[in-house]
């Protein structure tokens, strides 16, 4: 390759932002670890928790659970014409979890002492325990799920056999976790009572939190599948184009079917809790902008797409489902968290806050686009055909 | 919460314990704060906010000094809360006639009887000690701060400009002086008998006592006797409480009661989702051996079917053959025989010719 075509691949608009985002990332890094939380976050003792908790954490687990959504569809459902989705799914639930763990460092006060909850002293009344160990535990299985894709691209076959084999265990292990833990963050905030909006606050958050989560990961899988057509067409064989259009029909109906009982739980809910009257109050108009807006809305537009067989509806509403989970979110963190206290004492990001967000995911989709570009994620290896 | 809610809780918790749960899951139910533990009765209607209880915390913790000495009346113009520098602090919430000249409500931890922050801090950091402190242990500590989110009281605090070592900071009720048979430094420091330091039960009787006595001045409510299963720390006061900036709305519910129906469902989903996802598996793959069987039948009955109509064929083929060669043979005898006859009458002329 000539200097002048080497440049031409290096400096494309992605490269280049994500270069600067890095780069200005790095020293804000450095500042948190030598100066303290204090020095770049907004954070206090009233609201002990920002963004890096309720976007990276809460928004980032959720919208990781494509993984094990896909996974059980093709290995335990039966549902084998999605069987192409399944790595590109791991593969984004995989990277998913690894930069909430990677944010987590940043966010707790000691991040070296990370592993004392399960090897110094248990606190086992705690949520934040089954959270912690959950995440820990299905980190190393959808590594192991991962795992033969890079495999193959390393050429060594027989340990690939071997991780092969254990597709189901993985699988089931999977969603146990997953279930798990996914409510679990829910059930974080059983504890607030005090502090949460009576409309969010519910006995029912685990189960909320649950079901949103198979919405979340359904759409992201359809989100992920339209993005990967259109930024890495060349990388996918015909059997990967074929698939994606049975993934955006497939998971369409199913997302559909998913929000509308996500629906259904939150009126119960609503219904359980009783507070109809704080409903036509400024934080209940912006729970019906939630509720209709990115929960009815969204499963309307999916049960349409798949009745017109119009993909371009699909794809929008699974682009609507996702934001209506990170608006859900950070309701619950941040927008209706402290809804009590006057606005001087809540809480609102810190710019440096926002850029080690940025810096995190930049880092996600940078070794999302090397990986795609090198294993066979979105094709399949010329070794191991029909295997996969 | 409602009544159905609970018994739902409590029906799960019940399915819980069908798929045997852990008993240290089920522990805190039984733990409602030790009987002979301590506490300190805070009457507000005795407090000046004189501000000695804080110079005394200062004191005995080793905190470092403030900006404003303590004997600087401004700092009362401002609502504080506790801060990483600050384990009590006293806030005047109303202006009020001489000698007082205001309602005043110092704040510290509450030492829940099940304490919120202990219940949630997910390396055991918080004790809840015989005595009735609720203490913290900065030695484990992760400092995910999960405990100033949980604590209804907003108590804890973090060091969040310490880049190495930072850690929650909160009153100990003066664990190691209570130990040593010392009274809290507080309590010792007020000079009103604002404080009253001694058994929790003493301190209720006492509390009911005084409103007996003087039922104009009191409100008829202990703070803490009951707010979320009970605090050690108490306050009687002769405003009503939300006027102290103390909220009225938390419920009697300890935090572990909170938790305890999500935390019962995890045996319940790790014994019974590898059944039935295993089950659908098993399902679905059986489905899949029958299809593929059925599939292998129809494709071996084409091929017989197949087999069968090419044999006919090449049986039609053979006999089509056959005949053609019958054919053959007999166009060729004819032939020949014409042949033949043709030579002869060829001969007969010839010899005819001679
Ligand atoms: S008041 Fe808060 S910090 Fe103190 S024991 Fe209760 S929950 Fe813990
Ligand atoms: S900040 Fe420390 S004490 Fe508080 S919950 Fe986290 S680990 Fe426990
Ligand atoms: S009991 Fe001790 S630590 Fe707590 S406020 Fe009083 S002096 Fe401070």
């Amino acid at each position: 390759m000539s200097d002048q075509a080497v440049k031409k691949s290096l400096f494309t608009p992605f490269n280049i932002i994500a270069a600067l985002i890095i780069l200005g990332g790095i020293p804000i890094a450095i500042m948190r670890f030598t100066q303290g939380l204090g020095a770049v976050t907004n954070l206090d003792h009233t609201n002990p928790w920002g963004i890096w908790i309720g976007f990276d954490l809460l928004t980032g687990v959720a919208l990781a659970a494509g993984g094990y959504v896909t996974a059980a569809a093709v290995e335990l459902f039966g549902m084998k014409k999605f069987h192409a989705a399944v790595r590109p799914a791991i593969l984004t639930g995989f990277l998913g979890y690894s930069l909430v763990v990677f944010a987590l460092l940043f966010d707790v006060g000691r991040p070296w002492r990370l592993p004392y909850p399960f090897m110094v002293n248990q606190g086992v009344t705690s949520i934040m325990f089954e959270v912690g160990a959950c995440v820990g535990l299905y980190l190393t299985v959808l590594f192991l799920e991962f795992s033969p894709a890079a495999l193959e691209w390393l050429g060594l076959k027989k340990i690939r056999k071997v991780v092969v084999r254990l597709t189901i265990l993985l699988t089931v292990f999977g969603v146990v976790l997953s279930t798990l833990h996914q409510s679990s963050l829910g059930a974080m905030y059983l504890i607030v009572p005090s502090k949460l909006h009576p409309l969010w606050y519910s006995s029912y958050l685990p189960v909320f939190f649950f079901v949103s989560s198979i919405a979340a990961g359904l759409s992201m899988v359809i989100f992920e599948s339209t993005m990967s057509h259109r930024n890495f067409h060349d990388k996918m064989d015909a059997h990967h184009i074929e698939a994606s259009r049975h993934v955006t029909f497939g998971f369409g109906r199913a997302a559909a079917l998913v929000l509308a009982g996500y629906f259904a739980v939150k009126v119960f809910g609503l219904a359980l809790g009783n507070h109809w009257d704080l409903l036509f109050t400024g934080y209940g108009f912006w729970y019906q902008l939630e509720l209709i807006g990115f929960v009815a809305f969204p499963c309307f537009l999916y049960a349409l797409g798949v009745r017109d067989k119009n993909a371009k509806i699909i794809k929008f509403a699974a682009f609507w489902t996702v934001l209506g989970i990170v608006l859900n979110r950070l309701n619950i963190s941040f927008f209706c968290f402290n809804y009590h206290l006057p606005a001087s004492e809540r809480y609102t990001p810190h710019w440096m806050e926002i850029g080690i967000s940025l810096f995190v995911i930049t880092i996600g989709l940078v070794v999302y686009k090397f990986i795609v570009t090198k294993m066979p994620i979105l094709h399949q290896h010329p070794d191991y055909p029909e295997e996969h | 919460m409602s009544t159905s809610r609970r018994s739902f809780l409590k029906w799960v918790a019940g399915a819980g314990i069908a798929v045997a749960v852990p008993k240290s899951v089920q522990a805190h139910d039984h733990f409602e704060g030790y009987a002979d533990s301590y506490g300190v009765l805070h009457d507000a209607s005795l407090c000046i906010g004189c501000r000695s209880c804080e110079a005394a915390c200062h004191e005995v913790n080793d905190l470092p000094a403030p900006e404003k000495p303590f004997d600087d009346k401004s700092v009362l113009n401002t609502i504080r809360r506790t801060d990483d520098t600050n384990y009590t602090v006293v806030n005047k919430y109303k202006e009020g006639p001489p000698p007082k000249n205001g309602v005043f409500r110092k704040q510290q931890c509450n030492h829940c009887k099940e304490p919120a922050c202990a219940s949630a801090c997910f390396v055991g950091a918080f004790t809840k000690s015989p005595e009735g402190a609720v203490v913290y242990d900065e030695s484990v500590c992760v400092g995910c701060r999960y405990c100033l989110i949980a604590c209804p009281f907003n108590v804890p605090t973090y060091t969040y400009d310490d880049a190495l070592t930072p850690k929650v900071m909160k009153c100990t009720m003066c664990l190691p002086r209570v130990k040593e048979g010392k009274l809290p430094g507080c309590v010792e420091a007020c000079p009103m008998e604002a404080l009253t330091f001694g058994k929790r039960e003493d301190l209720i009787t006492i509390a009911k006592e005084r409103m007996r006595k003087h039922p104009d001045r009191y409100i008829n409510h202990i703070y803490g006797e009951n707010e979320v299963g009970g605090t050690n720390w108490l306050y009687i006061s002769e405003e009503p409480f939300e006027e102290l900036g103390m909220r009225t709305d938390l419920g009697i519910t300890p935090a572990p009661e909170l938790t305890s129906g999500a935390l019962a469902m995890v045996p319940v989903i790790i014994g019974m989702w590898p059944v039935l996802l295993g089950g659908i598996y098993v399902i679905n793959r059986r489905k899949d051996i029958i299809a593929k069987k059925e599939k292998e039948d129809a494709v071996a009955e084409m091929k017989a079917v197949t087999t069968a109509e090419g044999e006919e064929k090449v049986k039609k083929a053979k006999e089509q053959a056959l005949k053609q060669q019958g054919f053959a043979v007999k166009r060729e005898v004819k032939k020949a025989l014409e042949e033949a006859a043709k030579a002869k009458d060829e001969n007969q002329n010839g010899e005819e010719a001679k």
